[in-house]
């Protein structure tokens, strides 16, 4: 199978995953024990008979399911997520306000989790079962066990409130404007602008919220690493690399190395998509303007269009996030592409 | 390959493929073993194993053992610092934080068992269900369950949650709604190597039911492993409660829940003790079962098992 050919299979095989998608927000939407209208539009607007009307039939309440399930479907793709009750702003503009925040957030932690993680992976399979194997995977597995919302709010109280070493939470400096720029993220676009204070800035207040929330995957990344080595090193390969006698710090990295990586790209790309995961808490106690704390705020305001419009906007990011790795190992890795 | 060769080529990994099955009761046991074995192969697993037993001698004997009332308020005394009469301080309404820290077990322990055992119950039988009867109703299920599985959990969970309102229970289904999935499929995966092997063609032919082959065939043999996953995954269960009681979808106050109890001492964080003690007792439970599972998990794995104090499987 060629790669096109492999590429266009997983993409067609989004769409029965995204119907899904689709389908089960829409359930949930139903399922609540509370009448749709007061909890779509607000309890003051439910008293307006016109207002009602006019969204019975936009979401098609006074059809059967299915039908109702298209409508839901026809207003999806053209954008429409609901008007949020707090804001009466459209939910999609919210979350095109808040997606960059979140791209930058998650990016910097899977690159710190994903470089910590796999040299600390690499040191616990060579020294497999030594006491320094056991201590790294206690260490990494503390990352996973601590409740990340405590680890956070420690991690504020010391390095900035005691020790004054971090900015206060936020993404920038009350003083500084953000960077008007194409990609959202204040870091690219400070440098695109040439703007080194808001560069610098952004990159402070980054800096620990984006630890705290690679600590969560690092104990992910690091274990996965290990086994992948340890498989590595049980190759008849490496047999034969030992056999003609090769220094182990050559089999270790010519031969080890680069087949153990194969497995460890992916989890770093799926773990990727789990940041989004650690993010809803992270986000929320670092005032950091993503779509984990848009997503807390709604949840805990009960603004229930914004809460299914970011639950269906993180799950595609999600979904998409696993196409790019799919497609990753499909080129790394040309025997899968055959399966 | 015959029984007699492999029993005596054990070294050769080549003569484990056409090794006999071993029986569905020695199969059960063996799990018992290796977890025995688990626990004693580090200090690090057996160090876990303590802290979960001390655990869960304190959910079952909490008032017993513990003195003092987890709700009972004293307003004289608010967000006393830790002192003798207070080991662990007291929060803003002047309550006994290592009391409700201990009480807080009581609630959040019981609370990742039960969504994992029901979550386990479940996608166990969705899957073998889809697994035995395979065609459509299998390929329906799994698409369900892949859907399911392209949330990401917390996000789901916290949508159940808000449109069913706040609450323990509302939480837990939101919970077991997101999870059941990942047991399925292993069981469905599980259902289906095992429905091919010898045995089971070997029952039918001798005229066994459906009932019987499903009962005393497929199942012993297939369950084991979703068992031990779901044992597992009781830390990532107990975690997931106490994030939608730090977000406020979990337990309703005054009810001492861990996650609740970390969201009300943010915001007294000066007085660190109120939040710091319930997120240690999250720490302490849920990084020995990950520590425990992780052990039992390398020793699982016939690559990455070790030799030492572990014997190769017969």
């Amino acid at each position: 199978m060629t790669l096109q050919v492999y590429i266009a299979r997983r993409v067609l095989l989004l769409l029965p995953t995204l119907f899904g998608i689709t389908l089960i927000t829409f359930v949930v939407s139903h399922a609540m024990p509370v009448d749709p209208v007061v909890a779509f539009i607000g309890d003051k607007a439910a008293g307006n008979p016109e207002i009602v009307q006019a969204f019975r039939e936009k979401w098609g309440l006074d059809k059967s399911l299915p039908q109702q399930y298209l409508a839901y479907v026809r207003n999806l793709l053209r954008g429409d997520l609901g008007v949020s009750l707090r804001s009466q702003r459209a939910v999609l503009e919210s979350i095109k306000d808040h997606f960059p925040a979140t791209i930058e957030l998650a990016t910097a932690s899977a690159l710190i989790s994903g470089v910590l993680g796999i040299s600390l992976g690499i040191v616990a399979a060579i020294w497999r079962d030594s006491f320094l194997d056991q201590i790294l995977r206690v260490f990494s597995l503390f990352g996973t066990s601590t409740p990340v919302f405590w680890l956070a709010l420690t991690a504020i109280t010391i390095f900035y409130g005691k020790l004054g070493w971090a900015p206060p939470p936020g993404r920038l400096d009350v003083l500084l404007t953000a960077p008007a720029g194409p990609s959202g993220s204040y870091i690219l676009d400070s440098l695109l602008h040439r703007d080194f204070a808001v560069f610098i800035d952004a990159v402070k207040h980054l800096l620990l919220p984006s630890i705290v929330l690679a600590s969560y995957a690092l104990g992910l990344i690091t274990r996965v690493t290990r086994s992948a080595v340890l498989d590595a090193m049980d190759e008849d390969y490496v047999r034969t690399a030992r056999a003609k006698g090769l220094t182990e710090r050559a089999v270790v990295y010519i031969h080890v190395l680069r087949n153990a990586l194969i497995p460890v790209i992916t989890v770093v790309g799926l773990v990727y998509g789990g940041l989004m995961e650690g993010a809803v808490l992270t986000e929320t106690i670092f005032s950091w303007p993503g779509m984990g704390r848009y997503a807390y705020q709604a949840a805990s305001d009960l603004d229930f269009p914004a809460i299914m419009g970011v639950t269906l906007a993180i799950s595609v990011i999600y979904v998409i996030t696993n196409l790019i790795v799919d497609i990753l190992y499909g080129f790394i890795d040309p025997r899968i592409r055959v399966t | 390959m015959t029984e007699g060769v492999s029993d005596k080529t054990t070294y050769n990994n080549k003569s484990r493929v056409g090794r006999r099955e071993p029986s569905s009761r020695f199969r059960r046991w063996q799990f018992v073993r290796d977890f025995m074995i688990a626990v004693r192969y580090t200090l690090a697993s057996t160090i876990s194993v303590l802290v979960i037993v001390g655990w869960l001698c304190t959910v079952v004997a909490a008032p017993v053992l513990v003195p003092g009332d987890p709700t009972s308020q004293d307003l004289d005394a608010r967000l006393s610092a830790p002192s003798i009469s207070h080991p662990f301080g007291t929060d803003q309404l002047g309550r006994d934080v290592l009391t409700r820290v201990l009480y807080g077990g009581r609630t959040s322990i019981p609370l990742g068992i039960g969504v994992v055992t029901v979550a386990a119950v479940l996608g166990t039988l969705i899957g073998s269900v889809a697994g035995y009867m395979g065609g459509a109703i299998d390929e329906v299920l799994m698409r369900i369950a892949d859907a399911v599985l392209s949330f990401p959990s917390i996000v789901l969970a916290m949508a159940l949650a808000a449109a069913l309102g706040p609450g323990l229970s509302h939480s837990m289904v939101a919970i077991v709604f997101v999870w059941w999935p990942r047991y399925s499929r292993l069981m469905r995966g599980m259902v289906l190597s095992v429905k091919q092997k010898e045995f089971v063609v070997g029952a039918r032919a001798v005229g066994a039911s459906e009932k019987r082959i499903i009962m005393y065939h497929i199942w012993p043999n297939a369950f084991p492993p979703v068992l031990i996953n779901a044992t597992l995954d009781i830390g990532r269960g107990i975690m997931m409660g106490a994030w939608l009681g730090f977000l406020g979808l979990g337990a309703v106050p005054p009810t001492p829940e861990w996650g609740s109890m970390v969201a009300s001492g943010a915001k007294v964080f000066q007085q660190w003790w109120v939040s710091t003690f319930p997120s240690l007792a999250i720490l302490s439970i849920v990084l020995s079962l990950n520590i425990l599972g992780d052990t039992i998990r390398d020793l699982n794995d016939p690559r990455t098992r070790t030799l030492r104090g572990m014997r190769t499987r017969e």
